[in-house]
Formats: C-alpha cells, sequence, structure tokens
C-alpha cells in the first residue's frame, strides 16, 4: 500500500513537472517511471532477507536548447523506491549541466555520466563516475559526477579535458537488501588516501579518433578510485553482531586503451588499463569479438556471438582470467524485442558467472524486460562465492514518455 | 539576318535538350539507363544540407499501427557519399537514440549508434544492407544514399505513370550483401522524380513496391516526396514514410555530424 502511494506521488510529480514544461515551451520532458519485481531464487544469507523484492524508479529528464544555438540545459534526477532494502531506496542526480558548443570545442559544467569502452562483459577503462550498485551488479548504472570537461575537435581527433572536483562513493545493499554479498560494507566508515577526502579534486583526459575502420581512445585518470580496496582486517561490527568491511578510497593513476576494429560483420575489440595507487601496480586488459550472422535463414532475427577473454592481474577479481562467452539476438521486429545472454568462466575453475537480458516493446509506451543474473559451481575459494546465494530474476515493466 | 540565325542556333540548342533529355538518342538502353540515373543525381546535386522530419507508420495485416518518429540530419558530400544523422523521437523508449552514417558507394558506410541510457557510442556494422529499418518494411540500403556506382543501369521502356510520362529502367545493385536481384525504377520526363520502385528478391520474384507521392519543390529546385508507401507484397504489411518539416541549406557543417554531435543529439 505505501508502495502504490509512493507511486501515486510520482506520478503527481511527475504530472506538475509536465505542466510546468508544457507552459515553458521550450523544454523537453522525456523519461520513465518502471515497475520491478525480483524472485531471489535461493535462500538468503540472512534470515531477514526476503525472496521477493518489489520496486520502483522514475528517471525524468529536462531538455532546454537555448534559441538559435547548440547550447543546451540537461536536468535529470533519479529516484528509486525499494521494498525491503533502505539503502536502495535513493534519490540522485544524474545530469544536471550547461552544454556550450563551439566550432572547435565544447564545454560541459555541471553533473553529468561519461562512458568509455567498447566490450560487452565488463567495462575496465570507464571510470568518470561512480557506480550506483545498489541498482544492478551490472555495474552499468551511474552515479551522476560533477564536472568540467572541455572537448577539443581538431583534425587529429577529440581531447576531452575533465576535473572531477568531488567524489562520489560507491552505493552498496544494506543488510536487507539482496543481491548483495555475503560480508556487508560498511560506507558510513569509508577512509580516504587523502585528506581532501570525498572534496578532492581529480583529473582525466582522453584522446579518441576514429581511423577508416579502427576507433581507438586512449585515457589517463589521476585521482580517488572509484573501485574501493577492502582489507579483511579492516571492519566495523554491527548491531547484529556481523562483521563489516570499510571500503577504503586510495589515489591512483590508471592509464587505458580502448579499440575497436569493424569489419564487415566482425567488431574487433580490446580495452585494457594499469593501475597505480592500490599496492602493487597491476593491468587488466579484455579481448574478443561480437560476430553477427544477418537475417539468419531469411527470418529477419540477426544472432551475435560474443566471445571476450578477461585478465586481470589481481587474483582477487572474479573476472582475473576468464573467458565469456555470449549470444545477442536481434529479431527486428516491431516490438524490437532482444536478447543477450553471456556466461563467464574461470579459465582454471569450473566457477560461472551467468545473465540473460531480454527486451520488449509492449504498444508505443511500454516495455517489458526480463533479466537473469546469477552464479553456478562456485569453488570456495573464488571471489564470487560472496553473491553466491543472491542470483535472481527480475521483471521490469516501464512506462516510457 | 544576324537575328534570325541567332534565333536558329537557339531552336538547334533546344530542340538538341529536348532530344537529349527525354530521348537520348544514338545511345544503348544501359548507356540510357546510366544517364537518366545520372541525370536525377545531378538534378538533387546543390543542396548542401537539410532537416526534416519522418514519421513512420508501421501497419500489419490485422490492421494494428504503430509509429516511429526521427529527425533526420543531411550533409551533402562532393566526393563521397552523404553524411546522416538521425535522431529518434518515438517511440518513447528509444528517444534521443541516435545514428550517424558517413555512406560510401560500394564501400560499406561507417556508422555508430549512440544508447543514451548507456551514454555510449557503438560502431556498428553496416554489413547488414538488407536488414529491416525499426521493424518496417524498409530496408537499410532503401533508406541509404545514392550513389551512382551503387548499380548497373539499363534502360527498359517509356510509359505514361501518375498522368506523367515516365522512363522506366532496371537497376541491379553491384555492391555487395544487397537484398535484390534488381530494382525496377519509374522516373518522370520532366523532373526526373521517382514515382515507384519494384524490388526484386534474390529468387527474382517480386518483393515490394514503393510509391512515391505528394511531390514537393524546395528553394525553387529540390523535389521530395512527402508521403511514400511501402507494401510488401509476401507479407501484405505495409509501411508509410510522411516527410515534414523539410529545411535547406540550414548551415550545417562537418561539425554536426561528429561523434561529439551524435552524443548531444536529442
Amino acid at each position: 500500500m505505501v508502495f502504490i502511494r509512493s507511486l501515486r506521488v510520482n506520478v503527481f510529480v511527475c504530472l506538475i513537472v509536465f505542466s510546468a514544461a508544457n507552459s515553458f515551451a521550450e523544454i523537453e520532458l522525456s523519461g520513465n517511471i518502471i515497475s520491478e519485481y525480483r524472485y531471489f531464487y535461493n535462500s538468503p544469507v540472512r534470515s531477514d532477507q526476503e525472496n521477493n523484492n518489489l520496486s520502483i524508479s522514475a528517471e525524468p529528464e529536462l531538455y532546454y536548447r537555448l534559441p538559435d544555438s547548440r547550447d543546451s540545459f540537461t536536468f535529470t534526477p533519479f529516484f528509486r523506491l525499494d521494498e525491503n532494502d533502505s539503502q536502495r531506496s535513493h534519490f540522485d542526480i544524474r545530469e544536471l549541466y550547461f552544454h556550450k558548443v563551439m566550432p572547435e570545442w565544447e564545454l560541459k559544467i555541471g553533473v553529468n555520466s561519461v562512458f568509455w569502452g567498447v566490450t560487452e562483459t565488463v567495462h575496465l577503462v570507464n571510470i568518470i563516475n561512480q557506480i550506483d550498485m545498489v541498482e544492478n551488479p551490472d555495474g552499468e548504472s551511474l552515479l551522476g559526477q560533477p564536472m568540467v570537461n572541455l572537448t577539443i575537435i581538431e583534425n587529429w581527433g577529440t581531447l576531452n579535458l575533465f576535473i572531477l572536483p568531488g567524489f562520489r562513493e560507491r552505493t552498496f545493499p544494506g543488510r536487507k537488501g539482496r543481491p548483495g554479498t555475503k560480508i556487508l560494507i560498511d560506507s558510513d566508515k569509508a577512509i580516504y588516501e587523502s585528506g581532501a577526502k570525498e572534496k578532492h579534486i581529480d583529473f582525466a583526459l582522453r584522446w579518441s579518433h576514429s581511423f577508416d575502420i579502427w576507433d581507438i581512445g586512449l585515457s589517463h585518470f589521476s585521482g580517488t578510485s572509484r573501485e574501493p580496496r577492502y582489507d579483511p582486517l579492516l571492519f566495523s561490527v554491527n548491531s547484529h553482531g556481523e562483521t563489516e568491511l570499510i571500503p577504503i578510497y586510495e589515489i591512483i593513476d590508471q592509464t587505458g586503451m580502448d579499440i575497436q576494429g569493424t569489419l564487415g560483420a566482425w567488431l574487433l575489440k580490446l580495452e585494457a588499463i594499469t593501475r597505480s595507487g592500490q599496492g602493487d601496480r597491476f593491468c587488466a586488459f579484455a579481448t574478443g569479438f561480437e560476430y553477427t550472422f544477418f537475417d539468419v535463414v531469411s527470418s529477419g532475427i540477426d544472432v551475435g556471438i560474443i566471445n571476450e577473454y578477461l585478465y586481470n592481474e589481481r587474483k582477487t577479481e572474479a573476472m582475473d582470467n576468464d573467458l565469456a562467452l555470449g549470444i545477442r539476438l536481434s529479431f527486428n521486429d516491431i516490438q524490437s524485442t532482444e536478447l543477450v545472454a553471456a556466461v563467464i568462466q574461470g579459465m582454471q575453475n569450473r566457477s560461472k558467472y551467468f545473465y540473460v537480458e531480454a527486451a520488449r516493446r509492449i504498444g508505443n509506451s511500454f516495455k517489458l524486460s526480463v533479466e537473469m543474473r546469477g552464479v553456478s559451481n562456485v569453488e570456495n575459494d573464488d571471489p564470487l562465492s560472496s553473491i553466491e546465494a543472491d542470483g535472481f530474476v527480475q521483471v521490469e515493466l516501464g512506462y516510457y514518455f | 539576318m544576324k537575328i534570325s540565325r541567332i534565333v536558329f542556333g537557339f531552336l538547334i540548342v533546344v530542340a538538341f535538350t529536348i532530344a537529349d533529355a527525354s530521348d537520348y538518342e544514338g545511345l544503348n538502353a544501359d548507356e540510357k539507363g546510366l544517364a537518366i540515373a545520372k541525370e536525377a543525381k545531378l538534378r538533387d546535386e546543390g543542396f548542401s544540407d537539410s532537416e526534416e522530419l519522418l514519421t513512420m507508420i508501421l501497419k500489419d495485416r490485422r490492421g494494428n499501427e504503430r509509429i516511429r518518429q526521427m529527425r533526420v540530419l543531411t550533409l551533402e558530400r562532393k566526393d563521397d557519399g552523404d553524411w546522416s544523422l538521425s535522431i529518434f523521437d518515438e517511440p518513447a523508449d528509444v528517444k534521443g537514440t541516435a545514428m550517424l552514417t558517413y555512406s560510401h558507394g560500394l564501400e560499406p558506410d561507417d556508422q555508430w549508434l549512440y544508447l543514451p541510457a548507456l551514454k555510449r557510442v557503438k560502431r556498428i556494422s553496416s554489413k547488414n544492407r538488407s536488414g529491416l529499418f525499426m521493424g518496417s518494411e524498409f530496408a537499410f540500403e532503401d533508406l541509404s544514399s545514392f550513389e551512382l556506382e551503387k548499380f548497373k543501369y539499363k534502360f527498359l521502356r517509356k510509359e505514361a505513370c501518375d498522368g506523367e510520362q515516365c522512363f522506366v529502367s532496371e537497376w541491379i545493385p553491384a555492391y555487395e550483401h544487397s537484398g535484390y536481384s534488381k530494382q525496377i525504377i519509374w522516373h518522370d520526363t520532366n523532373e526526373y522524380r521517382i514515382h515507384r520502385i519494384d524490388y526484386y528478391d534474390r529468387t527474382n520474384k517480386l518483393l515490394k513496391t514503393l510509391k512515391l507521392l505528394q511531390y514537393k519543390q524546395f528553394i525553387g529546385k529540390y523535389w521530395r516526396s512527402m508521403r511514400m508507401d511501402m507494401l510488401n507484397h509476401k507479407t501484405g504489411e505495409n509501411t508509410i514514410l510522411t516527410y515534414s518539416n523539410y529545411r535547406f541549406k540550414i548551415g550545417l557543417t562537418d561539425r554536426d555530424f561528429d561523434l561529439n554531435a551524435l552524443k548531444r543529439a536529442k
């Protein structure tokens, strides 16, 4: 009931925003409201965790383009209400920025997100934004990052320079939240290497260019690591007597490279990074391909085969020496039905991580999405064992406007 | 005397022009087919850049209708295929999705897709020329930029069409991975506007018919069809394209067609 009431509140807020937007004709409103159901098919780690969870989110976007100009303002707040996990019920400003466009440069000032990279199963190079981990363990939901981003466009490529004032801590599920980790994370006690803590100013730059079939990016980031490190000896104990690991955010330097070659039906991909600042310098890479069989047996369906090898010098990583095999089905129908499934399997053990994501439009304004995510054959010493209990099936119905 | 010679000369020029435009005497069927395509291409040159709103109405046999809407920006390129940026407005779940295409003649196009939910630019394969666009009856190759070297031409006949005289030619794709064995094209003899295209599948059976209707002329030169009806003879399903808000020479530059422009397209 609380749920329905909050849905009403959300719809009401949206209506107000919508009518305000309409009265100011130049502002465009778009976005979505998505209801989500998750079923966890294994029994939980903690006795007060549930096997079923309902949740609802809203992400309206307001966009205003200045008259007779390419300049614009964008504002995208994000809201989520979750039935069981108070940490997952949260609000974030995904975007709130001014975008200036000139012939040889562009400038974005405000809160925004950035995606770099080419591979499907991991995103090593992408580093500007913190991951909103309570959203989905796939790591593709990002928290808005305050930034000044200057883009310089020359015939030798595009250079992006970033000043990143203000660090966002990674979000983690609460003790009732699922999918979670066996050992909880106490984000309130986060430790920083820098005395400026979350006020440390980070910098990044990226050069990218397209040469014929090749799209290449080289990047460097210097600042607070978005990915925390944990020390087994650094933990707190909560009121239930459970230990909670304390995230440590160190200052790192990470250099990255991403390359894609697009050769007929082949997409050849490479992402590689080297990072210093979290113990020893280490490197990691992901490389592979996606090959698409178009219009298989004149069905109109495209079948893509994804194959990626994942390497990480840090042995504490779940994907340190793994092979990912996936399939992508694009039905090319009126409903834009799509399915992506992948299995990531360790080369030296039998631990597997898998996911299936499928989506289909209903009518003109709704979309139904089904997702399944979990692990199997996990060996006790594998990092994947921390999420072993929380495999789930998720059904989402979204309204888009 | 002098005047009449000038008039005489003028008349000869006019006579030659008319003969040239409508008869192409002395040319064989292949040369004539090419000459017609060349003339049609020539008459479309110099538009520099354009913007339009495209609405796609997809209808299945049961009469269900689905609407797709996108804005299309085009930049004319002198030495290569045109550049285009398509920005989707509807359906709402793909709003903000944009596709950038650098088209080439026989070589595959360069194509990038921007997915706003992930803020991700993806370079995509353009090998799939025969694939259907957004679940419509239009294949990617039906909507791609027209370049002369993409086909082998043959003039077939002249006949009445839509109340005018039309050249009927056969176009055989010269590029790889086409879904067609040939296309039959009707150009009117006055303005070289395409009135109809019959598409034949790879087994040489009639697959689809496109009718181009409601031609309007812009900035005193360029003719554009405001409505195109594509009927699939095999499935009985059809797709209607309607065009509106056409604007020409609005001052678009290369910078409106780079990956930065793709990311900020809304």
